[in-house]
């Protein structure tokens, strides 16, 4: 699917996951040259083609989906029946074909199937097979079902976003899913490396809840250190003031943090106080948080009459930390977001036109792509069964008569 | 490795550690050390203290970057670090290089110099957008993710650079934008932009956009000891929950109010209205309340429920799955005490990686090079 030499031209992913956890990990993979195929069945649909909205024109359906669709652009889409012992022997042929194997059910269930990684790993002995779930694989509450959206909370991140004396906040869907994704990729891209080195395939076991603690691997340490809790503190930070967020002219709003006494200076010259910055009391961090309402008033009259992005270009200009609060909407017109090429446009047959996002990163000699929309359920299956796992028209069409690719 | 990251990037280096990469930490003579994100997210690492300002410093780590295999670092554009880390040159020394510079938002385009500690990332990248009220400020996660967010894609940029090398021998610049690895955490709320034409907002404490009516539901429900997550969701999975809490409330003696009368069967919190949702929360209400976070944690898993409590680090710091697990480490700090850390990320074939405190011969050559 890829034109040119990428980084990981001929690397070979069979997914057998829904959601987000497990096929944003291929997503990632397949945009810098991977063959990834996404395993789903016409009667178990990955969840996220049905359950989640937005869909074309409003109207759900099995390829409409946009959900399913940005996660899974540029693999390739077969369906297996794994309730069919001929759906079995054809999803086990993908995983003896495979350089990776990425499942994200619940511990035990792809055991049961007949494909866990002892079975793989006995037919194709250098795959690496990466299990992600809430919980891990082993533990009193392995067996836990959950949303991520409910493992955040469960991980620290909802109690620490708030107001100091309000309710934690919801963090945007499955938040932690992502992480457990981004490192999910960082263990299978080690464990590539570590064949190429070795011959030896690997077993992964990443628990998403494990994966979402090393984004507060600071406040954890802190516990242990001297059992104090990290608690929510709006948009205070300990080591800058001011640092907080403003409303602007419209709907905008400014995020705005001082790291310094001279920078603080900046600031006032900015915004046209320079009675504050000439003030001694307010020359110092301590002073800055003792003065904090004084601040926000003096910001918050400033960012009243002001454009949010232009007043963010004000501060920068003056050297300060600024940022305007970026709606979903406004990701697509940022100037340096459009200048990376983060958001590339490709054709899908149902949805249209559909912005795709590239990961966070470039690579100036192997620069990957989005290189094909997200797939229409099954449509590869002919592609992958016969030109990938090599069945010719008669065993094609036998499995298909059978039953295992429905 | 060689990691000369601030603390845009000191997670990049602390996870391939933690799969064995062999890091050595460069930190100036003076620089602080002593916070514990600094401890947190480089232990693992081998620490060396190198001046590289300056044209000795220069030398030093050209010096160093001749050998290594990957060097990750947080280069400011148009600032000296820029120079410092010019992959021109660093390349020329060492074509196998692979250099992953990790900044606010990239090396180039038009606010590749503009200046984003975590707050002004969270507020580029949209995910300020999405959290607080909705008639409330925009809130970050009070302990900064921007930075881990950053971090993560590096990991996965600097290996995906190395497994291109195993095919062309050949080294290459790695470009992370934190602001663009924020955008990840945003799950896929760009595509209602994209194709439904609306733009998804603060939701606060509440879940809404769910229901036809306009009804919202309540996300996070006090307890006895802090708060839990609980949502009333439908399908076979909501089915199970819902069913499972009133069999609960009702084992406990809670009264069900109009709990009792729904048929769980068929309920479908797409057409509830605003009145219905409200009078199934309160007993709902009660029932949390009089339980404590430990509790509903346990009930629900044995009861195969959705929903968690909202932890603090004291109770992520004694949940016994990850006390099972073998998540934590205990190992000996600088200054000799033993200190408990967050350990690797995965299991590698059933063992997790042990953290360790590695020794090594760098700090020599650190000095050889800056005494010529």
């Amino acid at each position: 699917m890829t034109a040119g030499v990428q980084a990981l031209d001929g690397v070979k992913i069979v997914e057998f996951g829904s959601y987000a956890a497990g096929p944003h990990v291929g997503k990632m993979l397949a945009n810098f040259g991977a063959t990834v195929v996404h395993v789903e069945s016409m009667s178990r649909p990955d969840g996220f083609r049905m359950q989640y909205p937005p869909y074309k024109d409003g109207k759900p359906g099995m390829n409409a989906g946009g959900c399913f669709a940005y996660f899974n652009d540029s693999k390739y889409d077969v369906t297996v029946d794994l309730k069919n012992p001929e759906g079995i022997g054809l999803a086990k042929r993908l995983a003896d074909w495979s350089d990776i194997v990425i499942e994200n059910m619940r511990p035990g269930v792809i055991d049961r199937l007949g494909l866990g990684y002892g079975e793989l790993r006995s037919s194709n002995p250098r795959v690496i097979m990466l299990s992600t779930c809430n919980m891990g694989q082993t533990g009193p509450r392995a067996d836990t079902p959950g949303f991520g959206s409910q493992l955040s909370a469960l991980a620290g991140m909802c109690g620490l976003t708030g107001e100091r004396d309000g309710p934690p906040m919801l963090l945007y869907g499955p938040y932690i899913d992502f992480i457990a994704s981004t490192l999910g990729a960082t263990a299978v891209l080690a464990a590539l490396e570590r064949r190429q080195r070795t011959g030896h395939g690997a077993y992964l076991d990443v628990s998403q809840y494990e994966c979402g603690l090393m984004f507060l691997a600071g406040p954890m340490l802190q516990f242990h250190r001297s059992s104090k809790i990290a608690e929510r503190a709006a948009n205070d930070d300990p080591d800058a003031a001011p640092h907080g967020a403003y409303a602007c002219r419209g709907e905008g709003w400014i995020a705005l943090s001082c790291w310094s006494n001279e920078e603080f200076s900046r600031l006032c010259g900015a915004i046209g106080r320079t009675d504050l910055a000439r003030d001694s009391g307010l020359a110092t961090l301590a002073g800055r948080k003792s003065a904090a309402t004084l601040i926000h008033h003096a910001l918050a009259a400033w960012a009243h009459d002001s454009n949010a992005q232009e007043a963010a270009q004000l501060l920068q200009s003056a050297g300060v930390h600024a940022h305007s609060v970026n709606s979903v909407a406004e990701l697509f017109t940022d100037s340096q977001l459009v200048s990376r090429r983060l958001w590339r446009r490709r054709r899908h047959p149902v949805i249209g036109d559909q912005a795709y996002c590239f990961p966070a990163f470039e690579l100036s000699e192997t620069p990957g792509d989005i290189t094909a929309s997200g797939p229409v359920l099954g449509a590869d299956n002919e592609r992958v069964f016969r030109d990938f796992l090599g069945l010719n028209e008669d065993e094609f069409n036998s499995a298909r008569a059978k039953g295992a690719m429905d | 490795m060689l990691d000369c990251c601030g603390r845009l990037g000191w997670l990049a280096g602390r996870l391939l550690a933690d799969l064995g990469a062999d890091v050595t930490k460069l930190e100036a003579p003076d620089s602080d050390i002593s916070s514990v994100d600094w401890s947190a997210l480089n232990v693992n690492k081998k620490l060396v203290r190198a001046d590289l300002t300056g044209s000795g410093g220069q030398s030093a780590l050209d010096e160093i970057a001749s050998t290594a295999d990957i060097l990750l670092a947080t280069p400011h554009p148009g600032s000296d670090d820029a120079g410092l880390f010019d992959y021109q040159r660093l390349c020329a020394i060492n074509p196998r290089l692979i250099l992953v510079a990790i900044t606010p938002f990239g090396l180039t385009g038009p606010k590749a110099c503009w200046q984003a500690s975590d707050i002004e990332i969270m507020a580029a990248g949209g995910a300020m957008g999405l959290a607080g009220e909705p008639d409330g400020a925009p809130l970050r996660v009070s302990a900064p993710q921007s930075y881990a967010w950053a971090g993560g894609q590096a990991a996965v940029g600097a290996l995906t650079a190395l497994a291109a090398r195993w095919r062309t021998g050949r080294g290459q610049l790695v470009d992370v934008s934190a602001q663009a690895a924020v955008i990840t955490a945003l799950a896929h709320a760009p595509t209602f932009v994209d194709i439904a034409g609306t733009t998804p907002k603060r939701a606060g404490a509440f879940m809404t956009g769910r229901s036809v009516a306009g009804a919202k539901y309540r996300v996070f429900w006090p307890c006895r000891d802090g708060f839990v997550n609980f949502i009333l969701y439908g399908g076979t999975a909501g089915r199970r929950t819902n069913e499972q809490l009133v069999a609960w409330m009702r084992e406990q003696g809670f009264d069900l109010g109009p709990l009792a009368r729904i048929d769980w069967a068929r309920f479908d919190p797409t057409r509830a209205s605003q009145a219905e949702v409200d009078g199934m929360e309160v007993p709902i209400g009660r029932f949390i309340g009089s339980l404590s976070k430990r509790e509903f944690l346990e009930g629900a898993h044995r009861r195969e429920m959705l929903g968690y409590p909202v932890s603090n680090t004291a109770d992520i710091a004694t949940d016994p799955q990850l006390e099972a697990r073998g998540f934590w480490q205990d190992i000996p700090a600088r200054d000799g005490r033993t200190e408990r850390h967050c350990g690797a990320f995965v299991v590698v074939d059933g063992v997790r990686p042990p953290l360790v405190t590695r020794t090594g011969q760098i700090q020599r050559v650190v000095e050889k090079a800056q005494k010529t």
